[in-house]
């Protein structure tokens, strides 16, 4: 096999994996911000956020919608049928 | 009716069981992936039936109710985690294994030391995470069903050895897809039901009486106070108490300040008696319940009996908590007090006589914005936005105990009042802001200990055994991944629904003071007996699931990765399987001896350790295998084996394991409670160092895609 050319089935793997770390890691810096934010801001996590929600409930359910939505974004973008050479 | 349901349920289990072991279990491949045809939205629903233990069912609505929003941060710490598990570990684990986790990280070196060393670790992990599983049993079922605590152990303990041994993963998928089913089903119930009750200042804590659902009220007396800041005793007997005299007073003072923050005071007074139908006894009402007397305490004051009992009260001063123009009040607490004779009181009274020895359920909001008394229906963002009011002024239970100077040891569980913003905002269970005077030292060491905790949820579910079989039940990768779609989406609905279960066990009054465990039955319960036979049912059809699940995982690595790499030489299929069955018994008795003896421990505490352990050993050899392609066999065993030691012996070394030796916690060597943020990277850094470091290494065979 040549190793330069990958075949379709490989290179769909091989974008499926970037963008699942892609993903990990924008779900990861959104978590560890929560985080953060908890721990050393906790004046400005209980401002007022969304719907008359303060910033801690409004980021924590932001934070189980996300991983929902990205669940479903990426099963849809998985979904995808690999193109030949569309990747290298 | 609980008992009736929670047969039906184990019967219904045992036959789901004893079907699939018929059909599929004959093989390997049926008994360790239930034959690799499981469908992905079953397989998903499973994963959720079997993720969502009774530490999420149970536990967190329970530490929202006690706790606020602190309770809250386990749901998105337990979710996020999926995250992990779905965009980079699915996947691969599914085009890598075969029955184990062993399997997917030796799928390239094939060696020995590997499957050993992470067999041995998964074996760990379902141990450290199997307690929590029993001991909820045990806590579960006593109350339910009336029955001692090892008995509720042993009886799931023997129902899930018997449905994983006979129907191995076929029958452990079926149970935890009808687990997952039902939860998610009565998480969605319950929810609307708290949100068309709404919250109401009068709505009293309704519980099971003798005569259905009744309420009591936890009575405040408004006194004065003398220029000194004590109780102006001639007000006191101004009071609609009759006769009443300070007996004792306790004040528990802020840790680090003289600032006292709880004051209480044991009154002696007379409640009013009534004969009873026995001649010579007599009846009265003590906090709503019950209670015998006998003659000899009855007194006579104008012509009616009365009996003196001792109760204690919590003094309030706190202007933001009182009526208008009120200087002070006196609250009713609920105690439960052990003399040194032995004797027993509850609220005060001896219940040996006869009565009903048991506490009241506690929790509820007492004031809402504008003067409003009640909400009728509300919607789920009104809930919350109410709740977290200002405004607002919930009454949760809390706990003290303290020695009075007799030696009676005493607990009281308090009505705590705390404004809607500071009970939904974090800081309640998680105190990471300094009080005035708190060292700067303990207040780090929350923080870490919040971080280690956080880190420990987010990388720990990826990691956990009873998961990554899941991933070898399903026809394909596809199949892996949409099956975690399917769970993401289930468990995310269930975490984003706690908060109702939660505050609506709050805003009902469906606490026991005693364990914040029992919170969602009783919020069922509150509503109607039904409600509260089923969701019972399903608390212990989700030890089932989890359980069953855990011993799965340690049955297919002590069968597959221990005992092959022992023998060594090829193990007929068969024997295989009948292997699997054998040590599915032996980790399940393992499991019941250790849910006996770790009765009382804190199941939240043994969970996040669980999560600690798996995300430290486990995790950091996957991820280098997968995206690391200098990582070696060496890297790996080191990694997993430096993980393990180091995650398992921070925890015996910390400051819970130092309370539960009975030593004090402050000395243990190891400050922080949550050992994942020092594990964790520890592990990391081993696999990486070592496998810099091993590079000369047999380089690894060729991935198999």
């Amino acid at each position: 096999m040549d190793r330069n050319k990958p075949t379709a089935g490989e290179a769909y793997e091989r974008r499926k994996v970037r963008l699942g770390v892609r993903m990990t890691l924008l779900y990861a810096v959104v978590y560890a911000g929560f985080v953060i934010l908890n721990v050393f801001f906790p004046g400005i996590i209980q401002r007022s956020g969304l719907f008359g929600l303060n910033l801690a409930l409004t980021y924590g359910l932001g934070l189980i919608i996300l991983a929902v939505v990205l669940a479903l974004l990426y099963n849809w973008l998985c979904g995808v049928p690999p193109t030949e050479g569309e990747e290298s | 009716m609980a008992l009736a349901v929670f047969v039906a349920f184990v019967i219904l289990v045992l036959i789901v069981s004893s079907r699939a072991g018929r059909s599929k279990t004959a093989t390997s491949g049926g008994y360790y992936a239930a034959g690799r045809s499981v469908h992905w939205g079953v397989n998903g629903i499973a994963f959720a039936g079997g993720y969502l233990s009774v530490a999420s069912f149970l536990g967190i609505a329970g530490l929202i109710a006690f706790f606020g929003y602190d309770g809250f941060l386990y749901s998105i710490g337990f979710l996020a985690g999926w995250v992990v598990a779905l965009f980079v570990i699915a996947e691969p684990m599914k085009r890598m294994g075969t029955f184990t986790v062993s399997d997917a990280l030796n799928k390239n070196y094939r060696r020995p030391g590997i499957q050993l060393a992470a067999g041995l670790s998964v074996l760990i992990v379902s141990l450290v995470y199997l307690v929590p599983q029993m001991v909820g049993a045990g806590v579960l079922v006593e109350p339910l069903l009336g029955i001692p605590h090892y008995i509720g152990v042993l009886i799931v303990g023997a129902v899930v050895v018997f449905l994983v041994a006979s129907g191995g993963m076929t029958s452990t998928t079926y149970v935890q897809f009808f687990n997952g089913g039902l939860l998610l089903t009565f998480a969605v119930v319950l929810t609307i039901a708290v949100l068309i009750r709404g919250v109401d200042t009068s709505d009293l804590p309704r519980e099971e009486g003798p005569e259905g659902l009744e309420s009591y009220r936890f009575e405040q007396v408004a006194l004065a106070m003398t220029d000194e800041g004590e109780i102006d005793r001639e007000a006191l007997a101004q009071t609609p108490l009759r006769d009443p005299e300070i007996v004792d007073t306790h004040v528990e003072y802020h840790e680090y300040t003289d600032r006292p923050v709880l004051k209480l005071y044991q009154l002696s007074r007379l409640i009013p008696a009534e004969p009873a139908a026995a001649e010579g006894e007599y009846t009265a009402r003590v906090k709503g319940r019950t209670a015998e007397f006998g003659a000899n305490r009855v007194e006579e004051v104008d012509g009616s009996p009365y009996v003196r009992i001792e109760d204690w009260w919590r003094l309030e001063t706190d202007s933001r908590f009182l009526p208008q123009g009120t200087e002070a009040e006196l609250r009713e607490v609920q105690s439960v007090a052990r003399k040194p004779d032995g004797t027993q009181l509850v609220n005060g009274v001896d219940f040996g006589l006869g009565g009903e020895a048991r506490l009241r359920q506690m929790g509820r909001v007492s004031d809402l914005p504008g003067g409003q008394e009640a909400t009728g229906s509300v919607g789920p963002v009104g809930l919350l936005a109410l709740l977290s009011d200002e405004d607002t002024r919930v009454q949760l239970p809390s706990t003290a105990d303290f020695q009075t100077g007799g030696g009676t040891q005493v607990s009281v569980y308090y009505e705590n009042p705390v404004p809607g913003d500071q009970y939904m905002r974090p800081g309640m269970r998680f105190p990471v802001v300094a009080e005035e005077g708190e060292p700067e030292a303990t207040t780090l060491l929350n923080r870490l200990n919040f971080v280690s905790l956080m880190l420990a949820l987010f990388l720990g579910t990826s990691a956990l055994p009873h998961i990554l079989i899941r991933y070898y039940t399903v026809p394909s990768a596809a199949a892996a991944r949409k099956s975690t779609i399917v769970a993401i989406a289930g468990v995310g609905i269930f975490y984003a629904l706690t908060v109702y279960l939660g505050v609506g066990a709050l805003v009902g009054g469906a606490n026991n003071p005693l364990t914040d465990n029992m919170s969602v039955p009783l919020l069922a319960r509150s509503f109607n007996e039904p409600l509260f036979a089923v969701v019972s049912g399903i608390a212990f059809t989700t030890v089932l699931a989890t359980t069953s699940g855990l011993i799965m995982a340690a049955s297919g690595t002590v069968a597959h990765d221990l005992m092959v790499n022992l023998v060594r030489h090829e193990i007929p299929d068969k024997t295989k399987v009948l292997v699997g069955r054998i040590v599915a018994v032996v980790v399940g008795a393992i499991g019941i001896a250790l849910g006996i003896a770790f009765r009382g421990v804190n199941v939240s505490y043994l969970v996040g350790w669980a999560f600690a352990v798996a995300a430290s050993a486990n995790l950091p050899s996957l991820l280098f295998m997968l995206f690391w392609k200098k990582t070696t066999a060496a890297g790996i065993i080191a990694s997993i084996l430096v993980g393990l030691v180091a995650s398992v012996g921070l925890i015996l070394i910390g400051p819970d394991m130092w309370g539960i030796y009975g030593l004090d916690p402050a000395n243990a060597p190891m400050p922080l409670d949550q050992p994942g943020i020092i594990s964790i990277p520890l592990s990391f850094i081993t696999i990486y160092v070592v496998s810099l470091a091993t590079q000369k290494e047999k380089p690894r065979h060729a991935a198999a895609g």
